[in-house]
């Protein structure tokens, strides 16, 4: 039917066999190419068990376990190879100091308790914070806290360590080693640069910017094409508002109440400084009353009383006169 | 302003590092899914394969319109899938008229397309089609044994691709330690012509024979088909010659200035430079007077405690 030669291409890596010289003399049918193909695949699988069963194994209780060789035929990887991690700032340090790290023992023996304690975590040796009297030092000012000092102190590390950590990470990243569990997030983009934070954009503000940068165009906006779910302007576009020339009937008169705004608001800006008529005339009325009752009973703690009374009246009004004073001159002009 | 994120459960912690790339890989993921059309032929094809890789394939059940892997904007779909499912392998199933019972199997790396094939699926028998002794079926993960038959595999392009490419996707994993009792199943491949290959699986029989090598019987069982190859791509060049690297400290090394005898055993070669007598620095004499000093404190322990010097405040 075919040649046959003894001649495999045998990858015991990856238990395959490939025989290149078969040939199908004729061609086939199709019984006849599947009665074949099992035949030769018989064949090869033969030669491969041979090499296979001929590695030495282990008994273990399932089967026989070999070691396989690695394959020969290379396959492509699926994702690229990691890269090594540069050395940390402390590994560096380290190295160049010879410190080598050693193993040490999760329970230590505490001396002033006399029993074993964690190195780290719950019920520690050496707790920084079980320590109930610290002595002072010829060193120390008096009025410092040596307890609340030695908590900022370790505040001041840890945030040391995380600065440095963070470092060492970024390190990682530039060379794209960064490890699988980490993710260096940015918090805010840095515009200018200081370390503040920007403020979160509420939704009115991110409103008001995209109108201004709507308008920003040759046309101020008003040809552009709006997207979907847009809404329109909100300002009206028209930024001074002129009064038509002749007053129709049904208006009021336009021009006056323009110039009363405009009046009241001055006005109100330095209603410190002018006087409520209405009000201190109150003012001076109800005290006067409670003066005359007063009067009845007590002469002399009146007086006083009154002469307190008039003292604070006096310069608030002296001050409302120069305020109206000057007013008037300005309107004047 | 950079701050860091870390998975806050151990879970999420432990798919992370599964999806991480490693230096030496585990199995790739295969991902089967269908264009708009499919015959029913393609459906089955598709199942089968689906369940001959259960272990590490997923299978999506919606027809996605937009994928066309040979044109270079139809692609960003499967990439995204290979993404979001970590799969580096895809089967596209697809039908129409120019182009029927079509099968596209593809690699990415780096979940971007590596290299596609597009076959033809002909006289596809299926598994039920078959009628075996159900004790020799195979199970499901057992590492499989190849058989290629035929010079074209070795000569034509086409059929050395889809050799690659069949061997990536059934084998599995590379493993090392392999169990001989679990062996039990076959993919025989032979080259027809120079464009097609008749693919066929079936289950392995190890029989008694007088020496430790069983007699090995195959027995037809898996799906059946004829592959017409009709279009290929391969791999980049560049992305071959990446995606082929292996890490530098799994090559193997030889080793050097080592050499046996028979009398002596194993004999090593030490190479010393020529000593320079004149050239040599001498000591840091402060150095060795402090060593000196600690050595003696640790002889002497007990006997003279020295004092430390009270540390002076900067006024």
């Amino acid at each position: 039917m075919g040649e046959q030669s003894s001649n495999f291409e045998v990858d015991l890596g990856n238990l395959m066999a490939f025989d290149p010289h078969h040939h199908f003399s004729t061609p086939p049918s199709r019984e006849e190419l599947v009665k074949e193909s099992i035949q030769q695949g018989t064949k090869l699988v033969q030669a491969i068990a041979d090499s296979l069963f001929s590695l030495t194994s282990t008994e273990d209780r399932d089967g026989p376990i070999v070691k396989l060789p690695p394959p020969t035929t290379r396959l492509p990887r699926e994702k690229p190879l990691p890269k090594p991690r540069p050395p940390t700032k402390w590994e560096e340090f380290a190295k160049k100091k010879g410190i080598k790290n050693y193993k040490k023992d999760k329970q230590v023996f505490d001396e002033q308790t006399g029993t074993w304690k964690r190195r780290y975590g719950y019920d520690r040796v050496n707790d920084d914070n079980d320590v109930p009297i610290i002595e002072a030092k010829l060193t120390d000012e008096p009025g410092q806290d040596p307890f609340a000092k030695r908590r900022t102190e370790k505040k001041q590390r840890v945030e040391k360590q995380e600065k440095n950590r963070l470092h060492n990470l970024k390190d990682a990243a530039k060379v794209g080693a960064l490890p699988s569990h980490v993710q260096l997030a940015a918090t805010a983009l840095p515009i200018t640069g200081t370390q503040a934070a920007p403020k979160k954009i509420s939704k009115d503000e991110l409103g008001n910017v995209a109108g201004m940068a709507a308008t920003a165009t040759a046309s101020g906006g008003k040809f552009d094409k709006k997207l979907a779910g847009e809404k329109p302007a909100k300002h009206d576009k028209k930024y001074r508002k002129f009064l038509p020339v002749v007053e129709g009937s049904g208006m009021g008169s336009l021009e006056r109440q323009q110039t009363d705004k405009v009046l009241n608001k001055l006005l109100s800006s330095n209603s410190h400084n002018i006087l409520d008529v209405n009000k201190a005339v109150n003012f001076y009325n109800v005290k006067k009353d409670k003066k005359r009752k007063h009067q009845g009973k007590d002469q002399g703690k009146t007086s006083s009383t009154s002469s307190k009374l008039k003292s604070k009246k006096s310069p608030y009004k002296k001050m409302s006169k120069k305020g109206s004073s000057s007013e008037g001159k300005s309107k004047r002009n | 302003m950079l701050h860091i994120k870390t998975p806050k459960t151990g879970r999420a912690r432990r798919e992370l590092k599964k999806i991480a790339p490693k230096l030496v890989e585990t199995g790739k993921k295969t991902l089967i899914l269908h264009g708009t059309k499919t015959s029913n032929v393609i459906n089955s094809v598709l199942t089968e394969i689906y369940h001959l890789k259960k272990d590490n394939a997923v299978k999506y059940t919606k027809r996605n319109d937009n994928i066309r892997p040979f044109e270079s904007g139809g692609e960003t779909s499967l990439e995204f899938y290979s993404l979001k499912t970590d799969c580096s392998l895809f089967v596209y199933g697809s039908h129409s008229k120019k182009r029927p019972d079509n099968l596209v199997i593809g690699r990415t790396y780096d979940h971007h397309i590596y290299d596609l094939v597009e076959v033809g699926v002909e006289n596809f028998k299926s598994m039920q089609s078959f009628s075996y002794d159900k004790r020799f079926a195979p199970l499901i993960g057992s590492k499989p044994f190849f058989a290629f038959i035929g010079e074209g595999f070795e000569n034509i392009e086409e059929l050395k691709h889809i050799k690659e490419v069949l061997l990536d996707l059934f084998h599995g994993q590379a493993v090392t330690n392999l169990n001989l009792a679990g062996l039990d199943r076959v993919y025989v491949c032979t080259a027809v012509s120079s464009n097609k290959v008749f693919f066929t699986h079936c289950a392995l029989r190890m029989k008694k024979s007088g020496t430790i090598v069983p007699r090995m019987e195959l027995v037809e069982v898996g799906p059946s088909m004829d592959l017409v190859i009709r279009r290929h791509r391969l791999a980049d060049e560049s992305l071959r010659k990446q995606s082929m690297k292996t890490a530098p400290e799994l090559k193997m090394r030889k080793e050097k200035n080592v050499s046996r005898d028979v009398i002596e055993g194993k004999i090593g070669k030490v190479y010393i430079p020529d000593q320079q007598v004149g050239s040599v620095p001498l000591p840091n004499k402060s150095k060795g007077l402090k060593r000196e000093r600690r050595e003696a404190k640790t002889k002497g322990e007990g006997k003279t405690h020295v004092d430390k010097k009270p540390k002076q405040q900067d006024s």
